[in-house]
């Protein structure tokens, strides 16, 4: 059963004969990518296969199908196959295309050539990608692509190392290091693919890019792990590695890349799922309508009883029908007739409208980022209009609001707080730079590097043709990224990152400190005579440089990292020269026992980890140990002496540029700020840390286990050996809530314990500090470990990195053990800083109706001090803060909360008829009116847990419904999906989520709509999005104007859709009732089934893809026009319904009128039939045309295409053949007709007739009671000044004003309620007003609402004043009057409205008060 | 699209949309606004017209003259006699007097009128083979002439199909009393009153010396009383299947109550301006059963305009809307003066504030 579990690879060149192997291979994937879904063969039929899986497929078919049952048939046969055959055959032209597209990218990637080691010349030869097996050596050279996913072997890098890039697979622009196989790295000859012997043992192909396990057994029987730092993935680039070689583990559609590529998603929109049910409808009428004519049949023949008239032709046998089969007959022939209601070409004209739209989003400039070179990506191409529908949105804190850009602020060392003014004043001015004149910096960036580049460029350029190609499917992002890359270098590295003033008092320290240090070692003084504070200094910096994973590289030598080792090789003796002579690592082996190395010992103990452990075992290791570091103390020692010299000639690695690259922002934030402080990483080898120091030197520190981050721990950490003191350091580095619980308890008896106690009590309250000026907060901790404590953890910790089973899980408990009894050094904050226009994108977002949510992993004070920064929390607002311990507690907290929501209407309606006003304090009880959009809800991550129990949902969503912002903070990736589910399914919400890293995913993909920011987090987030922005900002844009657009656009086609297809069958019904029921239509069959395809389609397109109802700036600029899309306004069940009606009507008058004009007349059938025809089409699309908002050239000339297309057709077609299209004999009759007045005149008034009312509807409705919509596009209509000053006027100043400006005072109060009176008596008398004006109608409400709410926090002003500025702010009574229709439609939506007469007095101070309410929550 | 974009980006290293007015969809756009004052000329233009299209178009129709005889009831004898199908054979004449009390000027057509006959019955309009028609010699067996394609003996029927089998075969003639006592043969046309292209194309004797061996080997309908190359003997080119009563009939009217053409008025001698006033009796060879199907057969004389016949239908129609339209208009007028004092008292506060 194991076997079944792992792949055992052996390397191909061993098997005897290749094609009887071939066979055994069959299961392992060769790696010829194969994307394509048909081949020429089965097209056809698989095609044919997943179309039918549409059941509107399958229902057209069958009718199609019905028509060759001669006793129905309708049409003729052939021709009633044809409309189900064309839009099959679009749909296969489509999926044609795209395979074909597909298979020429698969194509050009099968033919990149790598070099693949071949077993008859010896040699690394040229091969395509595609002839690459499992098992194969594959050698590769620099910025070559990866082909597969391959085991290093072997690297020309001297450490065995070998760097990738893996922007293609995750978007992460940092390079990670690879590492060789152990075993393999010890070989001293070259590696020799012939005489590779052992056999890997791996997982089976799974997805998990950040996993692999496995073993290599040797042919000596060895074992040896290997883990994800030995696999090349395919897809990545090799970077800074001249040449490396490894074998192919999985290959092709088995590689890790390509089981994680899964294409776009489906979804079904909002609006289809609601068209969904109107299709339904549309059956049942056609049902209904089948069965009224069947049933009429019946009666018609059976009122002839006997007497067979001529005109009733008998069955083909020559007997006649009886009524009811005949009725049964006739009810299936009506199915097919009828069958347009049921708009076949509904799917694919939705379909083929929402590629468009996707285009013209893609298109849009505005959602551009010219920073990152990268556009916004559609991944879902069939939820557009759900854009236009959002209510929730929930998003991510960092990297979603936040730049995601780290850069260091300030921090505390040893309970002592360093402001870093000087960096708060720099970073003020890269903000007003930015804001001033953005290219500027950038552009300066990219000249000075210039230079450095176009080396780096020209080496590139061979292999960037290769791999743009190969780019295109990947993701277009990638390149992006490459291009930011070539630009930039890294992706953290802004300068803004990078310059980081030091603050001179901790400047001044380190050097002291440093001094001291040099003096001591000079003096061969013991380094804890340092005082505790400069020894805690020290270690904070080394701290922060070396607890990372940075990965150091100079621009300078793009394809060579910098090899520090090689520069100490110089003559002068370096410490690392001793440590190399007495410890000899790889490069150097061979020479000397492993046991003093202390890889080689981990590597012992990993032998012995394997087998049995014994006592002895750990003894000899305890021992090894010993005799090693006894080794090392005795070099160090004389290492002292020579570093002088090295100093002395040596250049100063600062004078080089270092480039830092980080996989999280956070860490290269601390590397450069170390490295303000001269404190700078130089060098990071998988087993040395470099640190080059004022006075120091280069100080290597032997990099002894590096305990990755993980999000459950919430921190990393380092194993080191200090070159100085020779001790065993932990440095830990981690959020402040868990290093604080792991610090060593200090006993407070002792003074120097006092004054840890001391120190960690200051170090706190700094952080809470930091945290409530929005900074990110990380402690450093330091643990020094004797000698004993290590191999006791070592041997465990062994144990767990050679299992293979549940490894991580080991690991996660390694490190728990040797993460405890923490000194704690200092902590940083690092600002994460707002990204451009977030609270203004938010302010407006906000206006339009959304709610936002954000859902951070981030602990409650950054969290609530970002929301306050961007405007999601206001000052003046108060916080709920729900803070639990357990589910009981939650649960009373939430009760009481809600009680206190309540209490509070409550209070407010008693005050309004008592009209005096309560002014209370409290906490719990403070006795005030309030609208809910006052209240701010913070709830931490436990308390979530509580909060989405079964019991409980229902309480918090009815307490977070009524607060107008909501905030949870340290909530896992798991809880925000839940919260996501909960809104989504409780409330029937439409929800949007937006994130940009790992954390997101799960967010992203339970929302409707999942959003995703193609920040440097990488890229699972935008894997998973259904469409991916550059900024937050950008969302803005794409809801309230192109999912505005997008919205009422399909909305109206396919309104539009249901009535046209309504209107042209009634056309055939009421000709029932003149045809004795009996199936005939006066439609020549031709323009029955072509009138959707042909005629009626193009216009109906163009408007779905084209049609504007208001410009973009208007959208933005009335961010209220959003509530149209929530609301459904533009198409609501009953909307089906009237367009049913309007159809009904205007068939009625496009039939009647011929009928009546034509009656008693010598017209024939189809001379009668191609006047209703050309009358349906010129109804139809002049309907469009009034429901046209926007006519560009497309409208007109589609117009006109499809007007002038049917006259041609039927021109053509009427004068082709004369018996050619049996059963219809149409010859002649357009030509004949054209040539009578009658036609036209009837032509001319029956589209008018029928569409009189509407127009009239239309107009009455703009005119008298416009919608929002309808004003918005009338203040389009405005010149450009004169409508930003209406909107500056009415809108901008008041919904935006600042409560503190513009104070509403208690005095005002009484004028409302009046006011309201006057709206309801006033706000019948239906007036038109001026657009801007009335529209802002409704801000003015809204906002005053608000900021009345606010107002009590103001203090008193003068009440004269205020009803004065009331006066001139708001003229109400030619508002109200004015706004009518619309206002007294919000004022009764709002039953709140009426009631916020009274507003009280809070504590004034939001934190305060939220404080307040937290401590009230514990103490339950 | 895909790869058009990302060949963009090789060319030049922004990957920025194009600012073009389409991609930004920024076209130039005409943006209708469907408010009063925008409409309200419309409204009245339209309005206007139609109602000066509709009193033309009364007026036209109104010219019209026409006199129409329901013989289906005046021969009742014959309609009795024709119920049964068994005296298919009987011969039974009829006629119809009427007076014209003015001379009827123009183009006098003769129509026969049915009531109740369903030629746009589904399976009646199909009924028929336009190849055949077409003179060309095809198998019928299997077209839409079923049940009426072959007789049990396999001779197939020429024409095939139960439009065909059905046709009018009534003959009627017009006789003007000159006098008191003296009547004459009121001069007819047969032909030229289908459609041209019907005539000249849709419809084609097969080829053969003479029209009897062409139609040899078939059979004529089973409710025809002579065969198809016998329906008029005295024209060659009215026989057959272009025979005009035949094509006209071929052509199945849109209504179960519906017109053809029979003849036309010969404008000659005395008939020259049309049919002068007097007295004239329809002598009507009753062959056509109708009272089985509850139907009713008439007999027309009407003339025509540049506007179609005598229906006044379009004419009201017009009128109706038109006045409809303008009363909307003003309806519209109203509110749209009563929205401008408002606006105006709007606009002057505007700029005040």
């Amino acid at each position: 059963k194991r076997e079944s579990e792992t792949r055992t690879v052996r390397s191909n060149l061993l098997l005897p004969e290749p094609e009887v192997e071939k066979p055994r291979r069959g299961p392992l994937a060769s790696n010829r990518l194969k994307t394509t879904k048909y081949t020429a063969l089965s097209f056809l039929p698989k095609n044919l296969f997943e179309q039918f899986h549409r059941l509107a497929n399958v229902y057209f078919v069958f009718i199609a199908l019905l028509n060759f049952v001669p006793a129905v048939n309708a049409f003729q046969p052939e021709l009633a196959l044809a409309p189900v055959l064309f839009i099959l055959a679009v749909t296969a032209i489509k999926d044609l295309w795209e395979d074909y597209s597909r298979y020429r990218s698969d194509n050009e990637i099968n033919h990149m050539e790598c070099l693949v080691y071949c077993r008859n010349e010896k040699k690394y030869v040229n091969r395509f990608w595609k002839e690459v097996e499992v098992g194969d050596f594959v050698q590769l050279r620099c910025n070559e692509i990866i082909p597969a996913d391959i085991l290093l072997l072997s690297s020309s890098d001297p450490d065995g190392l070998c760097h990738i890039e893996t922007a293609n697979l995750d978007g992460e622009t940092n390079l990670k290091q690879r590492q060789v196989v152990r075993r393999f790295l010890e070989l001293d000859s070259e590696f020799d693919p012939l005489k590779f012997t052992s056999v890997i043992e791996c997982e089976k192909p799974n997805n998990d890019l950040s996993r692999f396990r496995g073993y290599i057994v040797h042919k000596s029987g060895k074992k040896d792990g290997l883990y994800k730092e030995n696999l090349l993935l395919r897809g990545c680039t090799v970077r800074n590695t001249e040449e490396v070689t490894g074998i192919v583990i999985y290959a092709g559609h088995e590689t890790k890349a390509l089981l994680n590529n899964n294409g776009p998603r489906y979804k079904r929109s909002k609006l289809e799922r609601q068209m969904n049910i109107d299709v339904l409808w549309c059956v049942l009428i056609l049902i209904a309508m089948c069965l009224f004519s069947a049933i009429g049949h019946g009666l018609w023949v059976w009122q002839y009883n006997e007497k067979k008239p001529v005109f009733d032709v008998p069955g083909f046998d020559g007997n006649y029908l009886s009524p009811v089969l005949a009725a049964v007959y006739l009810f299936l022939t009506m199915i097919i007739v009828f069958q347009v209601l049921i708009p076949i070409s509904l799917y694919v004209s939705i379909e083929i409208v929402k590629v468009c739209q996707v285009f013209f989003i893609h298109q849009d400039k505005d959602l551009y980022d010219e920073e990152t070179d990268s556009q916004l990506q559609c991944r879902a191409l069939n939820i557009t209009e759900d854009l236009g529908q959002i209510q929730y949105i929930f998003s991510d804190k960092t990297g979603t609001l936040t730049e995601n850009k780290m850069v260091f602020r300030r921090c505390t060392v040893s309970g002592v707080e360093y402001s870093h003014d000087a960096n708060a004043r720099r970073l003020a001015m890269y903000q007003e730079a930015d804001s001033e004149e953005e290219e500027t910096p950038a552009k300066g960036g990219i000249v000075s590097q210039r230079d450095s580049i176009s080396s780096h460029q020209s080496m590139k350029v061979v292999h960037r043709s290769l791999s743009t190609k190969s780019h295109r499917r990947t993701g277009s992002r990638a390149e992006a990224k490459r291009a930011s890359i070539l630009s930039k270098h890294t992706a953290f590295s802004s300068p803004m990152e990078k310059d980081i003033t030091p603050d001179s008092n901790l400047l001044e320290k380190v050097n002291e400190c440093a001094r001291s240090l040099e003096f001591m070692r000079s003096h061969e003084q013991s380094l804890s005579q340092l005082t505790p504070e400069l020894s805690d200094i020290f270690d904070f910096f080394i701290g922060l440089t070396i607890c990372n994973t940075v990965v150091v590289t100079s621009p300078d030598q793009p394809r060579q990292k910098v090899r520090v080792r090689f520069e100490l090789k110089s003559p002068v003796k370096t410490i690392e020269d001793f440590i190399r002579r007495f410890t000899p690592s790889r490069l150097t082996s061979g020479s000397n026992s492993s046991s003093s190395s202390s890889l080689s010992t981990s590597k012992s103990m990993h032998r012995l980890g394997s087998n049995s452990l014994s006592t002895t075992s750990t003894e000899s290791t305890l021992l090894k140990l010993e005799e090693k570091f006894a080794h090392s103390a005795q070099m160090n020692n004389n290492g002292y002496s020579s570093q002088q010299g090295r100093k002395a000639i040596g250049i100063r690695p600062e004078e080089r540029e270092l480039r830092y690259e980080a996989e999280s922002p956070d860490e290269a934030a601390l590397v450069y700020a170390a490295r303000a402080y001269n404190c700078a990483l130089v060098g990071r080898l998988s087993d040395q840390v470099s640190v080059e120091l004022p006075h120091l030197g280069t100080l290597t520190f032997e990099l002894l286990h590096t305990l990755g981050f993980d999000s459950i721990r919430k921190r990393m950490s380092v194993v080191v050996r200090h070159p100085l003191t020779d001790e065993i350091n932990v440095y830990t580095k981690g959020a402040d809530s868990v290093i604080m619980d792991l610090l060593l308890p200090c006993s407070s008896d002792d003074p120097r314990g006092k004054h840890q106690k001391k120190i960690q009590s200051k170090t706190q309250n700094y952080l809470n500090l930091y945290a409530i000026d929005g900074l990110r907060t990380l402690c450093i901790a330091k643990r020094v470990l004797s000698k004993e404590e290590y191999a006791c953890w070592l041997k465990s910790h062994l144990e767990a990195e050679s299992s293979i089973e549940n490894r991580e899980e080991l690991l996660f408990q390694s490190a728990l053990r040797i993460e405890t009894n923490l000194h704690l050094l200092g902590a940083t904050g690092i600002e994460d800083r707002l990204q451009d226009g977030v609270p203004e994108t938010i302010a407006n977002l906000r206006k339009a109706g959304l709610q936002i949510w954000v859902l951070t992993g981030d602990k409650q004070e950054t969290a609530i001090n970002i929301a306050y920064a961007c405007k999601l929390l206001d000052h003046d607002e108060e916080i709920i803060t729900l803070n639990a311990e357990s589910l009981e507690t939650s649960a009373a907290l939430l009760d009481q909360c809600l009680q206190y929501i309540e209490t509070k209407f409550s209070n407010s309606t008693i005050d309004k008829s008592v009209g005096t006003m309560t002014v209370g304090f409290g906490p719990l009880s403070p006795p005030s009116s309030s609208l809910h959009s006052t209240l701010g809800l913070v709830i931490d991550g436990k308390t979530l847990a509580y909060a989405l129990d079964k019991t409980l949902e229902d309480k918090f969503l009815s307490l977070a419904r009524r607060c107008r912002s909501v905030l949870c903070c340290r909530s896992t990736p798991l809880q925000k999906s839940m919260v996501v589910k909960l809104v989504r399914n409780k409330l029937k919400a439409m929800t949007l989520a937006i994130g940009d890293g790992a954390n997101d995913v799960s967010m992203i993909q339970v929302a409707d709509v999942g959003v995703g920011i193609s920040g440097p987090e990488g890229m699972q987030a935008v894997m998973a999005s259904d469409f991916a922005i550059p900024q937050f900002q950008h969302l803005e844009k794409l809801l309230l104007v192109h999912g505005h657009w997008c919205y009422s656009r399909l909305a109206n086609m396919v309104l539009y859709f249901f009535y046209k297809n309504a209107m042209f069958v009634a056309l055939l019904l009421w000709y029932q009732f003149y045809c004795g029921f009996s199936g005939s239509s006066m439609i020549d069959q031709w323009y029955l089934i072509f009138f959707n395809l042909l005629f009626s389609s193009l216009p109906q397109m163009i408007t779905g893809v084209l049609d504007k109802d208001i410009p973009a700036d208007v959208l933005i600029a009335v961010p209220q026009l959003y509530r149209s899309g929530q609301k459904m306004e533009e198409y609501q069940p009953h909307m089906f319904w009237m367009n049913m009606i309007d159809a009904l009507y205007q068939s009625l008058v496009c039939f009647f009128i011929p009928y009546f004009t034509y009656y008693d007349s010598d017209v024939d059938i189809f001379s009668w039939g191609t006047p209703i025809t050309t009358i349906a089409l010129f109804t139809i699309i002049l309907h469009l045309a009034i429901e046209t908002k926007t006519w560009t050239l497309f409208h007109w000339s589609s117009c006109i295409f499809s007007i002038l297309l049917f006259f041609i057709v039927a021109l053509v077609y009427n004068v082709s053949c004369p018996i050619c299209y049996p059963p219809s004999n149409p010859y002649w009759t357009m030509e004949k007709l054209m040539g009578e007045p009658m036609f036209y005149l009837t032509c001319l008034i029956s589209p008018v007739t029928a569409l009189l009312p509407r127009f009239l509807y239309r107009t009455l409705q703009g005119t008298v009671f416009p919608t929002q919509l309808q004003l918005g596009r009338q203040l389009t209509r405005l010149p450009p000044e004169t409508r930003s000053q209406n909107l500056d006027r009415n809108c901008s100043k008041v919904c935006n004003q600042n409560p503190t400006s513009q104070p509403f005072q208690h005095g005002n109060e009484p004028a409302f309620p009046t006011n309201t009176r006057a709206e309801h008596t006033t706000g019948l008398s239906v007036m038109a007003s001026p657009p801007g004006a009335l529209l802002c109608g409704e801000n003015k409400h809204s906002s005053v609402a608000n900021s009345e709410v606010q107002s009590p926090r103001i203090p008193h002003n003068t009440s004269e004043m205020e009803s004065i500025s009331v006066g001139e702010m708001f003229p109400w009574n030619s508002t109200i009057d004015q706004s009518g229709f619309s206002l007294l439609n919000w004022i009764t939506s709002t039953p709140l409205f009426i009631r916020f007469g009274r507003v009280l007095q809070l504590s004034p101070s939001p934190l305060q008060n939220e404080l307040a309410f937290g401590r009230s929550g514990h103490s339950f | 699209m895909k790869n058009k974009n990302s060949q963009k980006a090789e060319e030049r290293p922004s990957r920025c949309p194009d600012n073009s007015a389409f991609k930004q969809q920024r076209l130039p756009a005409w943006k209708p606004k469907l408010t009063a004052p925008t409409v309200l000329s419309s409204f009245f233009v339209i309005g206007l017209f139609c109602l000066l299209v509709g009193i033309c178009l009364i007026l036209s129709a109104r010219s019209v003259k026409e006199i129409q005889i329901n013989y289906s009831d005046t021969c009742r004898d014959c309609s009795k006699l024709r119920e049964d199908s068994s005296n298919w054979d009987k011969e039974c004449n009829c006629s119809a007097h009427f007076t014209l009390q003015e001379n009827v000027t123009g183009d006098v057509f003769l129509y026969y009128r049915l009531e109740n006959f369903y030629q746009n019955h589904r399976r009646y309009v199909l009924s028929r083979s336009d190849a055949q028609l077409l003179g060309q010699d095809v198998n019928i067996q299997n077209s839409y002439c079923a049940p009426f394609s072959t007789y049990s003996n396999g001779t197939p029927m020429a024409p095939c199909g139960a439009i065909a089998n059905s046709m009018f075969n009534d003959t009627i003639h017009l006789s003007y009393y000159i006098n008191s006592s003296t009547a004459i043969q009121v001069p007819l046309l047969k032909s030229g009153n289908s459609w041209w292209s019907d005539k000249n194309v849709k419809f084609r004797n097969p080829s053969s010396y003479n029209l009897s061996s062409a139609f040899a080997g078939t059979a004529r309908p089973p409710y025809w009383q002579k065969p198809v190359y016998l329906l008029d003997e005295e024209d060659e080119r009215n026989n057959g299947y272009i025979n005009d009563d035949f094509v006209i009939w071929m052509r199945v009217s849109a209504f179960p109550t519906f017109r053809n053409v029979y003849r036309r008025l010969s404008p000659t001698k005395q008939f020259a301006d049309g049919l002068p006033a007097g007295n004239y009796t329809f002598h009507i060879a009753y062959n056509f059963p109708v009272t089985k199907f509850k139907g009713k057969k008439q007999v027309l004389l009407s003339t025509i305009t540049w506007s179609g016949g005598s229906n006044l239908f379009l004419g009201i129609a017009y009128t109706v809307s038109g006045a409809v339209t303008v009363l909307a208009g003003f309806i519209i007028t109203a509110i749209h003066l009563k929205f401008r004092t408002k606006k105006t008292y709007f606009q002057r506060q505007n700029p005040s504030r």
